[in-house]
Protein backbone atom coordinates (compact mmCIF):
# COMPACT_ATOMS: atom_id res chain seq x y z
CA UNK A 1 0.00 0.00 0.00
CA UNK A 2 2.90 2.32 0.69
CA UNK A 3 3.94 1.80 -2.92
CA UNK A 4 0.58 3.05 -4.17
CA UNK A 5 0.41 6.09 -1.94
CA UNK A 6 3.82 7.30 -3.08
CA UNK A 7 2.44 7.82 -6.54
CA UNK A 8 -0.67 9.70 -5.54
CA UNK A 9 -0.67 12.97 -7.38
CA UNK A 10 -0.93 15.17 -4.34
CA UNK A 11 2.51 14.25 -3.12
CA UNK A 12 4.45 14.75 -6.34
CA UNK A 13 5.08 18.38 -5.44
CA UNK A 14 8.34 20.10 -6.27
CA UNK A 15 9.96 21.87 -3.37
CA UNK A 16 12.97 24.09 -3.77
CA UNK A 17 14.63 25.62 -0.74
CA UNK A 18 17.44 28.20 -0.84
CA UNK A 19 18.82 26.63 -4.00
CA UNK A 20 22.20 27.90 -5.05
CA UNK A 21 24.28 26.62 -7.91
CA UNK A 22 27.58 27.64 -9.51
CA UNK A 23 29.16 26.20 -12.65
CA UNK A 24 32.77 24.97 -12.42
CA UNK A 25 33.87 28.23 -14.09
CA UNK A 26 32.73 30.02 -10.94
CA UNK A 27 29.65 31.55 -12.54
CA UNK A 28 26.90 31.59 -9.93
CA UNK A 29 23.80 30.76 -11.97
CA UNK A 30 21.27 30.37 -9.14
CA UNK A 31 21.47 32.66 -6.15
CA UNK A 32 18.92 31.37 -3.66
CA UNK A 33 15.71 30.08 -5.20
CA UNK A 34 12.65 29.21 -3.14
CA UNK A 35 9.71 27.71 -4.99
CA UNK A 36 6.91 25.24 -4.44
CA UNK A 37 5.12 23.74 -7.43
CA UNK A 38 2.08 21.59 -6.76
CA UNK A 39 1.10 18.47 -8.64
CA UNK A 40 -0.93 19.25 -11.73
CA UNK A 41 0.16 22.88 -12.05
CA UNK A 42 0.94 24.42 -15.46
CA UNK A 43 3.90 26.71 -14.93
CA UNK A 44 5.80 28.85 -17.41
CA UNK A 45 9.29 30.10 -16.61
CA UNK A 46 10.34 33.28 -18.39
CA UNK A 47 13.33 35.59 -18.21
CA UNK A 48 16.41 37.04 -19.84
CA UNK A 49 18.93 34.82 -21.62
CA UNK A 50 21.33 33.64 -18.96
CA UNK A 51 18.85 34.26 -16.10
CA UNK A 52 19.20 30.64 -14.96
CA UNK A 53 16.03 29.08 -16.41
CA UNK A 54 17.64 25.98 -17.89
CA UNK A 55 19.99 25.65 -14.91
CA UNK A 56 16.95 25.66 -12.61
CA UNK A 57 14.95 23.00 -14.43
CA UNK A 58 17.99 20.76 -14.79
CA UNK A 59 17.86 20.49 -11.01
CA UNK A 60 14.40 18.92 -11.21
CA UNK A 61 15.59 15.75 -12.93
CA UNK A 62 18.94 15.67 -11.17
CA UNK A 63 21.12 16.58 -14.16
CA UNK A 64 22.45 19.25 -11.84
CA UNK A 65 22.66 18.96 -8.06
CA UNK A 66 22.41 21.94 -5.67
CA UNK A 67 25.64 23.51 -4.40
CA UNK A 68 23.56 24.39 -1.35
CA UNK A 69 19.90 24.25 -0.47
CA UNK A 70 17.67 21.45 -1.63
CA UNK A 71 15.37 20.26 -4.40
CA UNK A 72 12.83 17.56 -3.75
CA UNK A 73 10.47 15.81 -6.11
CA UNK A 74 7.70 14.37 -3.97
CA UNK A 75 9.50 12.66 -1.09
CA UNK A 76 12.77 12.31 -3.01
CA UNK A 77 15.67 14.65 -2.33
CA UNK A 78 17.38 14.89 -5.74
CA UNK A 79 20.85 14.54 -4.21
CA UNK A 80 19.94 11.05 -3.01
CA UNK A 81 18.64 9.73 -6.34
CA UNK A 82 20.32 9.13 -9.68
CA UNK A 83 19.20 10.85 -12.89
CA UNK A 84 18.01 7.44 -14.09
CA UNK A 85 15.85 7.02 -11.01
CA UNK A 86 14.50 10.57 -11.16
CA UNK A 87 13.53 9.95 -14.79
CA UNK A 88 10.56 7.97 -13.50
CA UNK A 89 9.18 11.14 -11.97
CA UNK A 90 10.46 13.95 -14.17
CA UNK A 91 10.57 13.96 -17.97
CA UNK A 92 12.75 16.63 -19.55
CA UNK A 93 12.55 17.68 -23.20
CA UNK A 94 15.81 19.41 -24.17
CA UNK A 95 15.88 22.80 -25.88
CA UNK A 96 17.74 21.27 -28.80
CA UNK A 97 16.25 17.92 -29.90
CA UNK A 98 19.59 16.93 -31.43
CA UNK A 99 21.05 16.67 -27.91
CA UNK A 100 18.49 14.07 -27.09
CA UNK A 101 17.80 11.80 -30.09
CA UNK A 102 19.99 8.81 -30.91
CA UNK A 103 17.90 5.88 -32.21
CA UNK A 104 17.69 4.61 -35.77
CA UNK A 105 13.94 5.08 -36.06
CA UNK A 106 11.15 7.01 -34.41
CA UNK A 107 9.51 3.95 -32.84
CA UNK A 108 12.72 2.79 -31.14
CA UNK A 109 13.43 6.33 -29.98
CA UNK A 110 10.01 6.80 -28.41
CA UNK A 111 10.01 3.29 -26.87
CA UNK A 112 13.42 3.73 -25.25
CA UNK A 113 12.24 5.73 -22.24
CA UNK A 114 9.24 3.66 -21.13
CA UNK A 115 11.18 0.45 -21.76
CA UNK A 116 13.96 1.69 -19.48
CA UNK A 117 11.49 2.48 -16.76
CA UNK A 118 10.77 -1.25 -16.68
CA UNK A 119 7.15 -1.22 -17.78
CA UNK A 120 5.72 -4.42 -19.27
CA UNK A 121 5.68 -4.70 -23.02
CA UNK A 122 1.92 -4.17 -23.36
CA UNK A 123 2.16 -1.04 -21.23
CA UNK A 124 5.14 0.22 -23.24
CA UNK A 125 3.26 -0.34 -26.49
CA UNK A 126 0.23 1.48 -25.19
CA UNK A 127 2.23 4.46 -23.92
CA UNK A 128 4.22 4.71 -27.14
CA UNK A 129 1.10 4.53 -29.28
CA UNK A 130 -0.54 7.28 -27.27
CA UNK A 131 2.53 9.54 -27.38
CA UNK A 132 2.89 9.07 -31.14
CA UNK A 133 -0.77 9.87 -31.73
CA UNK A 134 -0.61 12.97 -29.56
CA UNK A 135 2.41 14.31 -31.46
CA UNK A 136 0.99 13.28 -34.86
CA UNK A 137 3.91 10.96 -35.54
CA UNK A 138 1.96 7.71 -36.01
CA UNK A 139 2.75 7.69 -39.76
CA UNK A 140 6.45 8.27 -39.24
CA UNK A 141 7.42 5.41 -36.89
CA UNK A 142 9.89 3.80 -39.30
CA UNK A 143 11.74 7.01 -40.20
CA UNK A 144 15.20 7.84 -38.87
CA UNK A 145 14.72 10.94 -36.68
CA UNK A 146 17.59 12.67 -38.51
CA UNK A 147 15.78 12.30 -41.82
CA UNK A 148 12.96 14.39 -40.40
CA UNK A 149 12.88 18.20 -40.50
CA UNK A 150 13.91 20.00 -37.28
CA UNK A 151 10.20 20.61 -36.61
CA UNK A 152 9.38 16.93 -36.59
CA UNK A 153 12.56 16.08 -34.67
CA UNK A 154 11.21 18.39 -31.98
CA UNK A 155 7.97 16.37 -31.97
CA UNK A 156 9.95 13.12 -31.66
CA UNK A 157 11.77 14.58 -28.66
CA UNK A 158 8.42 15.51 -27.12
CA UNK A 159 6.93 12.08 -27.84
CA UNK A 160 9.89 10.22 -26.35
CA UNK A 161 9.39 12.03 -23.05
CA UNK A 162 5.58 11.92 -23.03
CA UNK A 163 5.75 8.14 -23.54
CA UNK A 164 7.49 7.81 -20.17
CA UNK A 165 4.24 8.88 -18.50
CA UNK A 166 6.02 10.79 -15.74
CA UNK A 167 3.93 12.87 -13.35
CA UNK A 168 6.11 15.91 -14.12
CA UNK A 169 7.05 17.01 -17.64
CA UNK A 170 9.47 19.81 -18.45
CA UNK A 171 9.71 21.52 -21.83
CA UNK A 172 12.72 23.73 -22.50
CA UNK A 173 11.66 26.30 -25.12
CA UNK A 174 9.30 23.99 -27.01
CA UNK A 175 8.13 26.58 -29.56
CA UNK A 176 11.56 27.81 -30.66
CA UNK A 177 11.74 27.90 -34.46
CA UNK A 178 8.31 26.29 -34.83
CA UNK A 179 5.68 27.56 -37.24
CA UNK A 180 2.13 28.50 -36.26
CA UNK A 181 0.77 25.04 -36.96
CA UNK A 182 3.35 23.30 -34.83
CA UNK A 183 2.97 25.79 -32.00
CA UNK A 184 -0.74 24.84 -32.01
CA UNK A 185 0.22 21.14 -31.89
CA UNK A 186 2.49 21.78 -28.90
CA UNK A 187 -0.24 23.79 -27.16
CA UNK A 188 -2.54 20.80 -27.65
CA UNK A 189 0.03 18.41 -26.13
CA UNK A 190 0.24 20.67 -23.07
CA UNK A 191 -3.56 20.83 -22.79
CA UNK A 192 -3.83 17.03 -22.90
CA UNK A 193 -1.12 16.58 -20.25
CA UNK A 194 -2.96 19.10 -18.11
CA UNK A 195 -6.21 17.12 -18.39
CA UNK A 196 -4.31 14.02 -17.33
CA UNK A 197 -3.27 15.82 -14.15
CA UNK A 198 0.42 16.11 -15.02
CA UNK A 199 2.59 18.94 -13.82
CA UNK A 200 3.87 20.81 -16.87
CA UNK A 201 6.78 23.22 -16.51
CA UNK A 202 7.81 25.13 -19.61
CA UNK A 203 10.63 27.53 -20.27
CA UNK A 204 9.61 29.98 -22.96
CA UNK A 205 10.43 33.32 -24.54
CA UNK A 206 7.14 33.28 -26.42
CA UNK A 207 5.14 35.42 -24.05
CA UNK A 208 1.93 35.24 -26.09
CA UNK A 209 2.13 31.45 -26.03
CA UNK A 210 2.80 31.68 -22.32
CA UNK A 211 -0.30 33.82 -21.73
CA UNK A 212 -2.52 31.46 -23.69
CA UNK A 213 -1.38 28.17 -22.16
CA UNK A 214 -0.21 28.65 -18.58
CA UNK A 215 -1.90 29.51 -15.31
CA UNK A 216 1.17 30.43 -13.36
CA UNK A 217 4.25 32.34 -14.48
CA UNK A 218 7.63 32.55 -12.78
CA UNK A 219 10.00 35.26 -14.00
CA UNK A 220 13.67 34.68 -13.22
CA UNK A 221 16.29 37.39 -13.27
CA UNK A 222 19.98 36.90 -12.65
CA UNK A 223 19.57 33.65 -10.73
CA UNK A 224 16.69 34.82 -8.56
CA UNK A 225 12.89 34.72 -8.67
CA UNK A 226 11.76 38.16 -9.78
CA UNK A 227 8.00 37.49 -9.99
CA UNK A 228 5.82 34.47 -9.31
CA UNK A 229 2.04 34.30 -9.51
CA UNK A 230 -1.03 33.89 -11.71
CA UNK A 231 -0.18 34.55 -15.37
CA UNK A 232 -2.33 37.66 -15.64
CA UNK A 233 -0.76 39.32 -12.61
CA UNK A 234 2.83 38.52 -13.54
CA UNK A 235 2.47 39.36 -17.23
CA UNK A 236 0.92 42.73 -16.43
CA UNK A 237 4.00 43.89 -14.49
CA UNK A 238 5.56 45.68 -17.43
CA UNK A 239 8.26 47.59 -15.55
CA UNK A 240 9.40 44.71 -13.38
CA UNK A 241 9.44 42.29 -16.33
CA UNK A 242 11.64 44.70 -18.28
CA UNK A 243 14.37 44.11 -15.67
CA UNK A 244 14.66 40.59 -17.06
CA UNK A 245 14.15 41.57 -20.70
CA UNK A 246 10.59 40.31 -20.90
CA UNK A 247 7.68 42.26 -22.33
CA UNK A 248 4.00 41.67 -21.56
CA UNK A 249 2.01 39.80 -24.24
CA UNK A 250 0.98 41.80 -27.31
CA UNK A 251 -2.65 42.06 -26.23
CA UNK A 252 -1.68 43.06 -22.68
CA UNK A 253 0.36 45.92 -24.10
CA UNK A 254 -2.51 46.86 -26.40
CA UNK A 255 -5.06 46.78 -23.58
CA UNK A 256 -2.86 48.97 -21.45
CA UNK A 257 -2.35 51.54 -24.23
CA UNK A 258 -6.10 51.65 -24.78
CA UNK A 259 -6.62 52.24 -21.08
CA UNK A 260 -8.73 49.12 -20.49
CA UNK A 261 -9.62 48.77 -16.83
CA UNK A 262 -8.49 45.18 -16.46
CA UNK A 263 -5.27 43.47 -17.49
CA UNK A 264 -6.01 41.26 -20.48
CA UNK A 265 -3.70 38.55 -21.81
CA UNK A 266 -5.73 36.61 -24.37
CA UNK A 267 -7.93 37.39 -27.37
CA UNK A 268 -11.14 36.39 -25.54
CA UNK A 269 -10.32 38.60 -22.58
CA UNK A 270 -9.44 41.48 -24.86
CA UNK A 271 -12.66 41.34 -26.90
CA UNK A 272 -14.72 41.03 -23.73
CA UNK A 273 -13.00 44.03 -22.19
CA UNK A 274 -13.45 46.13 -25.34
CA UNK A 275 -17.17 45.29 -25.45
CA UNK A 276 -17.59 46.29 -21.80
CA UNK A 277 -15.62 49.49 -22.20
CA UNK B 1 20.82 46.76 -60.91
CA UNK B 2 19.67 44.78 -57.94
CA UNK B 3 22.33 43.84 -55.39
CA UNK B 4 20.88 40.37 -55.00
CA UNK B 5 19.38 38.77 -58.03
CA UNK B 6 17.85 35.30 -58.09
CA UNK B 7 16.61 34.19 -61.51
CA UNK B 8 14.44 31.10 -61.98
CA UNK B 9 16.25 29.41 -59.14
CA UNK B 10 15.38 25.75 -58.58
CA UNK B 11 17.25 23.40 -56.27
CA UNK B 12 17.02 19.80 -55.16
CA UNK B 13 19.09 18.29 -52.32
CA UNK B 14 20.96 15.06 -53.10
CA UNK B 15 18.90 11.89 -52.61
CA UNK B 16 15.58 13.75 -52.41
CA UNK B 17 12.68 13.53 -54.82
CA UNK B 18 11.22 17.03 -54.79
CA UNK B 19 12.71 20.47 -55.28
CA UNK B 20 13.40 22.36 -52.06
CA UNK B 21 13.24 25.60 -54.06
CA UNK B 22 11.37 26.17 -57.26
CA UNK B 23 10.97 29.07 -59.63
CA UNK B 24 12.47 31.63 -57.26
CA UNK B 25 12.76 35.10 -58.73
CA UNK B 26 13.91 37.68 -56.24
CA UNK B 27 15.65 41.02 -56.50
CA UNK B 28 16.91 42.85 -53.43
CA UNK B 29 18.40 46.31 -53.60
CA UNK B 30 21.49 47.33 -51.67
CA UNK B 31 20.63 48.32 -48.10
CA UNK B 32 17.21 46.71 -48.21
CA UNK B 33 15.97 44.65 -45.25
CA UNK B 34 13.91 41.72 -46.50
CA UNK B 35 12.16 39.33 -44.10
CA UNK B 36 11.35 35.79 -45.19
CA UNK B 37 8.45 34.01 -43.54
CA UNK B 38 6.80 30.65 -44.10
CA UNK B 39 5.81 27.39 -42.44
CA UNK B 40 8.43 24.80 -41.50
CA UNK B 41 9.64 22.99 -44.60
CA UNK B 42 8.80 25.89 -46.93
CA UNK B 43 12.42 26.27 -48.04
CA UNK B 44 13.45 29.24 -45.88
CA UNK B 45 16.75 27.77 -44.70
CA UNK B 46 17.51 26.44 -48.18
CA UNK B 47 17.04 29.96 -49.55
CA UNK B 48 19.53 31.19 -46.92
CA UNK B 49 21.99 28.48 -47.94
CA UNK B 50 21.59 29.41 -51.60
CA UNK B 51 22.35 33.08 -50.87
CA UNK B 52 25.32 32.14 -48.71
CA UNK B 53 26.78 29.78 -51.31
CA UNK B 54 26.30 26.58 -49.25
CA UNK B 55 23.78 25.56 -51.87
CA UNK B 56 25.12 24.14 -54.08
CA UNK B 57 28.85 24.43 -53.18
CA UNK B 58 28.63 22.55 -49.88
CA UNK B 59 25.38 20.58 -50.11
CA UNK B 60 25.83 19.61 -53.78
CA UNK B 61 22.50 18.52 -55.32
CA UNK B 62 20.88 19.78 -58.53
CA UNK B 63 20.60 23.47 -59.20
CA UNK B 64 19.30 25.55 -62.08
CA UNK B 65 18.84 29.27 -62.59
CA UNK B 66 21.09 32.07 -61.35
CA UNK B 67 22.27 33.33 -57.96
CA UNK B 68 23.91 36.71 -58.30
CA UNK B 69 25.20 38.98 -55.53
CA UNK B 70 26.85 42.30 -56.34
CA UNK B 71 27.13 41.31 -59.99
CA UNK B 72 28.96 38.06 -59.26
CA UNK B 73 27.50 34.66 -59.99
CA UNK B 74 27.61 32.00 -57.28
CA UNK B 75 28.14 29.30 -59.89
CA UNK B 76 31.34 30.99 -61.05
CA UNK B 77 32.77 31.55 -57.56
CA UNK B 78 34.26 29.28 -54.94
CA UNK B 79 32.75 29.16 -51.46
CA UNK B 80 35.77 30.87 -49.85
CA UNK B 81 35.50 33.79 -52.27
CA UNK B 82 31.76 33.97 -51.79
CA UNK B 83 31.79 34.17 -47.97
CA UNK B 84 33.88 37.35 -48.05
CA UNK B 85 30.77 39.11 -49.34
CA UNK B 86 27.98 37.13 -47.75
CA UNK B 87 27.63 36.19 -44.07
CA UNK B 88 25.18 33.61 -42.79
CA UNK B 89 24.09 33.11 -39.19
CA UNK B 90 22.75 29.58 -38.85
CA UNK B 91 19.37 28.74 -37.40
CA UNK B 92 21.02 26.70 -34.67
CA UNK B 93 23.93 28.56 -33.04
CA UNK B 94 25.25 25.27 -31.67
CA UNK B 95 26.12 24.38 -35.28
CA UNK B 96 28.08 27.54 -35.78
CA UNK B 97 30.33 27.88 -32.74
CA UNK B 98 33.74 26.75 -33.99
CA UNK B 99 34.69 24.53 -31.06
CA UNK B 100 38.26 25.73 -31.59
CA UNK B 101 38.18 28.72 -29.25
CA UNK B 102 38.14 29.06 -25.49
CA UNK B 103 36.55 32.48 -25.17
CA UNK B 104 33.75 34.43 -26.81
CA UNK B 105 36.26 37.12 -27.79
CA UNK B 106 38.43 34.62 -29.67
CA UNK B 107 35.37 32.99 -31.23
CA UNK B 108 34.27 36.30 -32.70
CA UNK B 109 37.82 37.03 -33.90
CA UNK B 110 38.04 33.63 -35.62
CA UNK B 111 36.71 34.77 -39.01
CA UNK B 112 38.94 37.86 -39.03
CA UNK B 113 41.98 35.70 -38.22
CA UNK B 114 41.18 33.52 -41.17
CA UNK B 115 41.21 36.40 -43.61
CA UNK B 116 44.39 37.85 -42.13
CA UNK B 117 43.11 41.06 -40.52
CA UNK B 118 45.95 42.78 -38.55
CA UNK B 119 45.87 42.19 -34.82
CA UNK B 120 45.08 45.76 -33.71
CA UNK B 121 42.28 46.17 -36.21
CA UNK B 122 40.93 42.76 -35.24
CA UNK B 123 40.76 43.75 -31.58
CA UNK B 124 38.94 47.00 -32.36
CA UNK B 125 36.46 45.32 -34.69
CA UNK B 126 35.66 42.53 -32.23
CA UNK B 127 35.11 45.03 -29.43
CA UNK B 128 32.87 47.20 -31.61
CA UNK B 129 30.81 44.25 -32.78
CA UNK B 130 30.37 42.93 -29.22
CA UNK B 131 29.23 46.30 -27.99
CA UNK B 132 26.79 46.58 -30.90
CA UNK B 133 25.06 43.32 -29.96
CA UNK B 134 25.38 43.90 -26.22
CA UNK B 135 27.64 41.00 -25.32
CA UNK B 136 30.79 42.83 -24.16
CA UNK B 137 30.35 41.30 -20.70
CA UNK B 138 30.57 37.79 -22.17
CA UNK B 139 34.02 38.36 -23.76
CA UNK B 140 35.94 36.03 -21.44
CA UNK B 141 33.31 33.28 -21.14
CA UNK B 142 33.58 29.98 -22.97
CA UNK B 143 31.16 29.89 -25.92
CA UNK B 144 29.89 26.57 -24.59
CA UNK B 145 29.09 27.90 -21.12
CA UNK B 146 26.49 30.28 -22.53
CA UNK B 147 22.72 29.98 -22.59
CA UNK B 148 20.99 29.36 -25.93
CA UNK B 149 20.12 33.00 -26.47
CA UNK B 150 23.60 34.20 -25.51
CA UNK B 151 25.15 31.71 -27.95
CA UNK B 152 22.84 33.04 -30.60
CA UNK B 153 24.10 36.58 -29.99
CA UNK B 154 27.68 35.34 -30.23
CA UNK B 155 26.91 33.59 -33.52
CA UNK B 156 25.33 36.77 -34.91
CA UNK B 157 28.25 38.91 -33.71
CA UNK B 158 30.79 36.58 -35.31
CA UNK B 159 29.09 37.26 -38.64
CA UNK B 160 28.57 41.01 -38.15
CA UNK B 161 32.25 41.48 -37.31
CA UNK B 162 33.09 40.29 -40.85
CA UNK B 163 31.09 43.24 -42.26
CA UNK B 164 29.54 41.26 -45.09
CA UNK B 165 27.85 43.18 -47.91
CA UNK B 166 24.93 40.73 -47.68
CA UNK B 167 23.82 39.55 -44.26
CA UNK B 168 21.73 36.37 -44.23
CA UNK B 169 20.08 35.47 -40.93
CA UNK B 170 18.18 32.25 -40.32
CA UNK B 171 15.91 32.85 -37.34
CA UNK B 172 18.58 34.78 -35.45
CA UNK B 173 16.33 35.52 -32.44
CA UNK B 174 14.63 32.15 -32.01
CA UNK B 175 16.17 31.56 -28.58
CA UNK B 176 16.35 35.15 -27.44
CA UNK B 177 14.42 36.86 -24.69
CA UNK B 178 11.70 39.25 -25.88
CA UNK B 179 13.44 42.59 -25.36
CA UNK B 180 16.71 41.11 -26.67
CA UNK B 181 14.82 40.07 -29.77
CA UNK B 182 13.63 43.60 -30.41
CA UNK B 183 17.15 44.92 -29.86
CA UNK B 184 18.60 42.52 -32.41
CA UNK B 185 15.99 43.57 -34.95
CA UNK B 186 17.05 47.15 -34.20
CA UNK B 187 20.73 46.34 -34.75
CA UNK B 188 19.91 44.66 -38.05
CA UNK B 189 17.84 47.65 -39.14
CA UNK B 190 20.81 49.91 -38.34
CA UNK B 191 23.10 47.71 -40.43
CA UNK B 192 20.66 48.08 -43.32
CA UNK B 193 20.59 51.87 -42.88
CA UNK B 194 24.37 51.79 -43.16
CA UNK B 195 24.11 49.99 -46.49
CA UNK B 196 24.28 46.32 -45.56
CA UNK B 197 21.73 44.25 -47.45
CA UNK B 198 19.77 41.93 -45.18
CA UNK B 199 17.73 38.80 -45.76
CA UNK B 200 16.30 37.50 -42.49
CA UNK B 201 14.13 34.46 -41.86
CA UNK B 202 11.85 35.10 -38.88
CA UNK B 203 8.52 34.15 -37.33
CA UNK B 204 8.05 37.27 -35.19
CA UNK B 205 5.54 39.27 -37.16
CA UNK B 206 5.35 42.26 -34.85
CA UNK B 207 9.04 43.04 -35.25
CA UNK B 208 9.12 42.20 -38.95
CA UNK B 209 6.38 44.78 -39.41
CA UNK B 210 8.36 47.32 -37.40
CA UNK B 211 11.75 46.88 -38.95
CA UNK B 212 11.69 45.18 -42.38
CA UNK B 213 11.18 46.90 -45.73
CA UNK B 214 9.63 43.95 -47.49
CA UNK B 215 8.28 40.50 -46.71
CA UNK B 216 8.64 37.37 -48.82
CA UNK B 217 6.29 34.52 -47.88
CA UNK B 218 7.53 31.10 -48.95
CA UNK B 219 5.43 28.00 -49.26
CA UNK B 220 6.50 24.62 -50.60
CA UNK B 221 9.69 26.02 -52.05
CA UNK B 222 8.05 28.87 -53.94
CA UNK B 223 7.42 32.54 -53.37
CA UNK B 224 3.81 32.64 -52.33
CA UNK B 225 3.32 36.31 -51.49
CA UNK B 226 5.54 39.35 -51.56
CA UNK B 227 5.07 42.98 -50.57
CA UNK B 228 5.23 45.48 -47.74
CA UNK B 229 4.88 44.04 -44.22
CA UNK B 230 1.55 45.84 -43.78
CA UNK B 231 0.05 44.19 -46.86
CA UNK B 232 1.55 40.71 -46.64
CA UNK B 233 1.17 40.13 -42.91
CA UNK B 234 -2.54 41.00 -42.85
CA UNK B 235 -3.56 39.14 -45.98
CA UNK B 236 -6.38 36.64 -45.65
CA UNK B 237 -4.71 34.19 -47.98
CA UNK B 238 -1.71 34.08 -45.62
CA UNK B 239 -3.90 33.17 -42.67
CA UNK B 240 -5.83 30.57 -44.65
CA UNK B 241 -2.57 28.88 -45.57
CA UNK B 242 -1.36 28.26 -42.04
CA UNK B 243 1.08 31.16 -41.68
CA UNK B 244 1.33 32.73 -38.25
CA UNK B 245 0.05 36.27 -37.75
CA UNK B 246 0.55 38.79 -34.97
CA UNK B 247 -1.97 38.84 -32.11
CA UNK B 248 -2.88 42.37 -33.16
CA UNK B 249 -3.93 41.14 -36.59
CA UNK B 250 -5.68 38.14 -35.16
CA UNK B 251 -7.66 40.05 -32.54
CA UNK B 252 -8.66 42.78 -35.01
CA UNK B 253 -9.84 40.13 -37.44
CA UNK B 254 -12.09 38.68 -34.74
CA UNK B 255 -13.21 42.14 -33.64
CA UNK B 256 -14.09 43.03 -37.23
CA UNK B 257 -16.54 40.12 -37.36
CA UNK B 258 -18.24 41.59 -34.29
CA UNK B 259 -18.19 45.12 -35.65
CA UNK B 260 -15.59 46.28 -33.11
CA UNK B 261 -12.88 46.99 -35.70
CA UNK B 262 -14.08 49.67 -38.10
CA UNK B 263 -11.06 50.12 -40.36
CA UNK B 264 -10.66 48.38 -43.69
CA UNK B 265 -7.03 47.48 -43.07
CA UNK B 266 -6.00 45.12 -40.25
CA UNK B 267 -3.12 46.10 -37.93
CA UNK B 268 0.25 44.33 -37.56
CA UNK B 269 1.90 46.59 -35.00
CA UNK B 270 0.90 47.89 -31.60
CA UNK B 271 0.54 51.47 -32.86
CA UNK B 272 -1.73 50.43 -35.72
CA UNK B 273 -3.86 48.39 -33.31
CA UNK B 274 -4.12 51.28 -30.83
CA UNK B 275 -5.10 53.63 -33.66
CA UNK B 276 -7.86 51.33 -34.87
CA UNK B 277 -9.34 50.40 -31.50
CA UNK B 278 -9.31 53.94 -30.07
Amino acid sequence: MLHVSLFKRNIMNINIKDLRFAYPTGLEALKGINLAIDSGEQVAIVGQNGAGKTTLVRHFNGLLKPASGSVSIGDWDTTKYSVAKLASRVGYVFQNPDEQLFSRDVLTEVSFGPRNLGYEKTKVDELVKRALALTELSEKTGTNPYDLSPTWRKMVALASIIAMDTPIVIFDEPTTGQDAMNVARIANVIAVLKREGKTVITITHDIDFCAENFERVIALADGRVLLDGPAREVLGEEETLAQTYVEPPQLTRLGKKLGLKEIVTTQEEFIKAVVQD
Amino acid sequence: MAFVNLQNLAYKYPLTKTNALENINLQVREGEFVAVIGPNGAGKSTLCYALAGFVPHFFKGEISGEIEVDGRKSGESTLDEWVLNVGLAFQNPFNQISGAKYTVFEEIAFGLENIGVPRDEMKTRVEEAMSLTGISDLADRSPYSLSGGQQQRVALTSILVMRPRLLVLDEPTSQMDPIGTREVFGVVRRMAEEGMTVVMVEHKMEWIAHFADRVIALKEGQIFLEGTPGDVLTSDVLIENGFGISRYTSVAREAKKQGLWKKEKLPVTLDEAVEGFK
